[in-house]
């Protein structure tokens, strides 16, 4: 169970890459730009890859309506994501340490792992949320009007995860090295439930 | 038997197939075929040449930038003239760059360019270039590409002996071709002997921004200064001209300069005289020349006119100056990588003249002296020489080294480029040329560390080479590769204006530096507008100042009304665009000036003086955007009498 509460502590602790590194990027390439443009998604903002392509991507989205990139201000959740993932990093901490003096039982690690899924999830659907928005609501007097075959204005959300093409850009969206570091974590803190587990059983067979 | 044969046939063919892989495979690399001289020089689309050339222009004034192996031209860079094709020369910030001390001389005859180094090789920080006609140095950025800096050579002629520089980029050296009275004076041109003098300028460089300043002039008999080229290593510290004309004549030169059987290189030891100058010696002498500099945070150019300059007489500093006999009316100065040897091409010479570093400081160390001229030394021609190339061909002009004990000769006459071998002398191989080569270039190849894979050739004559284009027509370049024992010569390309000589150098060294924007937040242009909030018309008098931005796809502001006939409008453009290779053009109708190419990040200024009542169109002349040919603008002229108030909109 020591173990298991020191990988509990650790898995938690991961998150706190979420901070100096991007949750995740979306690329966009295009035969004008054989270097993409590119924004990070922080937990606290959106920054460009290049120090100007938020700036650039605006300047083309302008042509189709869409609005601009959101400043970290004009948006709730960059003020919240990253008090939330505090409280995480805090509660997984304070659970692991309980679980190494055995105070807790292993099954509050798998509790910490569902709690943050359900928050993933809802973060995840937020985000699409805003793609969406950001993608379909588009200003009536745009300059370039494009409409799918069956003359519903064209969507220029980004992919959330993946591929697709939009007009004459590839756009790409992956996650990024918080974000796989928060995957790692997480993935660490059900291996800590399953080796809470493990000690657990082994100590009523004995 | 048949099945014998049947098997024999399928070895055969599975043999074959093995072989034809194996060619396929190596075709790339193999290098005896001349048919794969076209894989040697192709770059596929996308791909990038290995090496950088650039090209001096000669009569364009400006400098061509070129790609090794394919000879393909990446850009014209203005340098001496006026360039209507981005404004340089035209708008009112680089209008200064082309000052001179007889005023604005708007055009040139650029020759030698020379990259900077740092120990003898090259650091790829700036390239320089020489002004023949109205004496000026330039440095170019290798970061912007864009001239940077442009100093006028006082007291010089014809600046033919320049722009080399020294080792560490201490000096960039500037020699004058033609001597001339000093200070100038009216006098008989037929009083010419012992009366005229050559200069030879020696330009600091200064280490960290590159800006030049004249240190000293030294001013020498009144002979002609071919060309010059640094002491490198064991020789760093010592610089070498040739000359011609020692015989001093006036007038049909083609004759009277050609009598002598030996002229002159001239050694000057430059770390003596600097000594000598940083104590106090030599002689501030009235003058009056333009130094032009260029500023990539105001975006714009400042003339100065200095008012003196220093000069030394070499009698003045005993064991400064040396002059070794050389055949034949020598042109080409050349010194190989270790600085020993000292190549100088008598045009008029049978043999090739190689004299050496070392016997040259025995000699002059055990005094022993064939006379002097004008107070200078002369040394003796067999204690000097090294040895010669004995009946390489016929003109030999320059020399180049490839690094690897060998150097390469022009020849013009016989229309060859000759490689032959340093110390030996021998000759190892000879390749034509197309037609009458002047300069050749080694990337490196006049620095401690040539890069000795490609040499090319830069002709005089063209004639056939290409599909006519009537009487004048560009000149041709040739490329070898010199990787092997004998030259193969791999491609003919055309080059714009009249290239003389070139200097190349491998991407790597320079690519990653090139600027792809300037950064509006660095622009220090005191009338740069840098949002619509910046926007402004303003009058001064009859000066109307147009305070504009541009992006895709509009200016702002794009409707200006309340000008009048009589005004001088000058539009001061920001080119709001923070994106690579998204300039935007600006053409206003009627204007007698040029157009302005505008990079992201710069203010430009560029004048318009109305002179009839109506509204006329300006447009963006880079096709910038889809929306392009929506980018464009109207401006209201009235009559001079006329009392409407200056006023400016977008999109109202």
């Amino acid at each position: 169970m020591k173990k298991a509460g020191i990988i509990m502590i650790l898995g938690s602790l991961l998150l706190l890459g979420l901070f100096k590194f991007p949750l995740w990027n979306i690329m966009l390439g295009a035969p004008q730009y054989p270097e993409p443009l590119g924004m990070n998604i922080y937990i606290q903002g959106i920054k460009g890859v290049q120090e100007f392509d938020l700036q650039n991507i605006d300047g083309l989205n302008h042509y189709i309506g869409m609005k601009t990139i959101p400043k970290a201000e004009d948006m709730w959740e960059f003020s919240v994501f990253p008090k939330v993932i505090i409280a995480m990093v805090i509660l997984g901490v304070i659970i692991g340490l309980l679980g190494y003096l055995e105070k807790v039982s292993y099954k509050y690690f798998l509790g910490w792992f569902l709690f943050m899924s359900i928050l993933g999830v809802l973060g995840m659907y937020d985000f699409n949320n805003w793609l969406i928005d950001y993608g379909s609501n588009l200003d009536p007097h745009a300059i370039i009007k494009v409409t799918n075959p069956d003359g519903t204005p064209m969507s220029y959300k980004p992919p959330l995860l993946g591929f697709q093409k939009l007009l004459n850009f590839d756009v790409t969206s992956l996650p990024h090295i918080g974000g796989y570091l928060m995957f790692i974590g997480m993935a660490l803190t059900l291996v800590a439930y399953w080796l809470g587990r493990k000690a657990s059983l082994r100590k009523t067979t004995q | 038997m048949k099945k014998i044969l049947k098997s024999t046939l399928a070895i055969v063919a599975v043999f074959a197939a093995f072989t034809s892989c194996n060619n396929s495979g190596k075709s790339s690399n193999s290098g005896a075929l001349s048919s794969n001289n076209a894989e040697k020089v192709y770059i596929a689309p996308g791909e990038h040449d290995s090496h950088y050339a650039f090209l001096s222009g000669g009569y364009s004034g400006n400098l061509t930038v070129y790609g090794l192996p394919s000879g393909r031209m990446f850009k014209e860079i203005p340098v001496f003239s006026q360039f209507p094709t981005n404004g340089y020369g035209y708008s009112e910030e680089t209008k200064p760059m082309l000052e001179t001390s007889f005023g604005f001389v708007p055009w040139d005859d650029s020759h030698h360019p020379d990259i900077s180094q740092t120990k003898g090789k090259l650091d790829g920080r700036w390239i320089f270039i020489n002004g023949n006609n109205t004496p000026r140095i330039a440095r170019i950025s290798l970061t912007t590409f864009e001239t940077e800096e442009i100093i006028e050579v006082p007291n010089s002629a014809g600046n033919h002996s320049s722009s080399f520089i020294t080792e560490n980029t201490e000096y960039v050296v500037a020699g004058t071709r033609f001597s001339v009275p000093i200070p100038q004076k009216d006098m008989s041109i037929k009083d010419y002997k012992g009366n005229f003098k050559g200069a030879l300028s020696f330009i600091s460089v200064d280490p960290e921004h590159g800006h030049m300043d004249i240190k000293f002039q030294v001013l020498m008999p009144g002979f002609n200064y071919d060309l010059s080229h640094p002491g490198r290593g064991k020789s760093h510290g010592w610089f070498f001209f040739t000359t011609y004309n020692t015989e001093e004549a006036n007038s049909l030169l083609e004759v009277n300069a050609s009598q002598n059987d030996k002229d002159f290189i001239a050694a000057i030891n430059w770390k003596k005289i600097e000594e000598y100058v940083n104590n106090g010696g030599g002689t501030m002498m009235p003058a009056n020349y333009a130094h032009n500099v260029y500023s990539d945070d105001t975006h714009t150019a400042t003339s100065t006119m200095k008012k003196e300059v220093r000069v030394v007489n070499p009698s003045e500093v005993p064991g400064a100056v040396y002059l070794l006999p050389t055949p034949k009316s020598p042109h080409g100065c050349d010194v190989d990588p270790s600085g020993e040897y000292i190549v100088g091409n008598g045009k008029l010479s049978a043999n090739l003249t190689v004299h050496s570093f070392t016997k040259m400081l025995a000699a002059i160390e055990s005094e022993k002296f064939a006379g002097e001229a004008y107070g200078i030394p002369i040394l003796n021609f067999e204690d000097v020489l090294a040895g010669s190339v004995e009946q390489p061909g016929l003109g030999p002009l320059h020399t180049e080294f490839d690094g690897k004990g060998n150097a390469y000769t022009t020849f013009f006459i016989s229309s060859e480029v000759v490689k032959w071998k340093l110390g030996t002398w021998e000759v190892i191989d000879r390749k034509p040329t197309y037609y009458s080569v002047g300069h050749l270039t080694i990337p490196g190849g006049n620095s401690a560390e040539p890069f000795g894979k490609y040499m090319f050739a830069m002709n005089k004559i063209t004639k056939d080479r290409y599909l006519p284009t009537g009487p004048e027509m560009e000149h041709s370049a040739q490329l070898y590769d010199i990787s092997g024992e004998k030259m193969e010569l791999l491609l003919d390309f055309p080059t714009h204006g009249e290239p003389h000589y070139a200097a190349a150098i491998p991407a790597e060294i320079i690519k990653n530096n090139s600027r792809k924007i300037f950064k509006l937040s660095e622009n220090q242009h005191p009338k740069k507008a840098l949002s619509d909030a910046d926007t402004k018309v303003v009058r001064d008098g009859k000066n109307v100042h147009i305070y504009m931005t541009m992006i895709r796809s509009h200016f702002s502001p794009d409707n200006i009304e309340g000008v009048k006939v009589g005004d001088k409008v000058y539009f001061h453009i920001t080119n709001l665009e923070q994106d690579f290779d998204v300039p935007h053009g600006f053409a206003m109708i009627g204007a007698r000036n040029a157009e302005l190419l505008i990079a992201p990040g710069q203010t430009k200024t560029l004048t318009w003086e109305p002179e009839r009542v109506g509204v006329w169109p300006f447009y963006c002349t880079d096709f910038c955007s889809a929306l392009h040919q929506e980018m464009q603008g109207y401006v209201r002229v009235s009559p001079a009498s006329s009392d409407i108030e200056l006023s400016w909109s977008l999109g109202e």
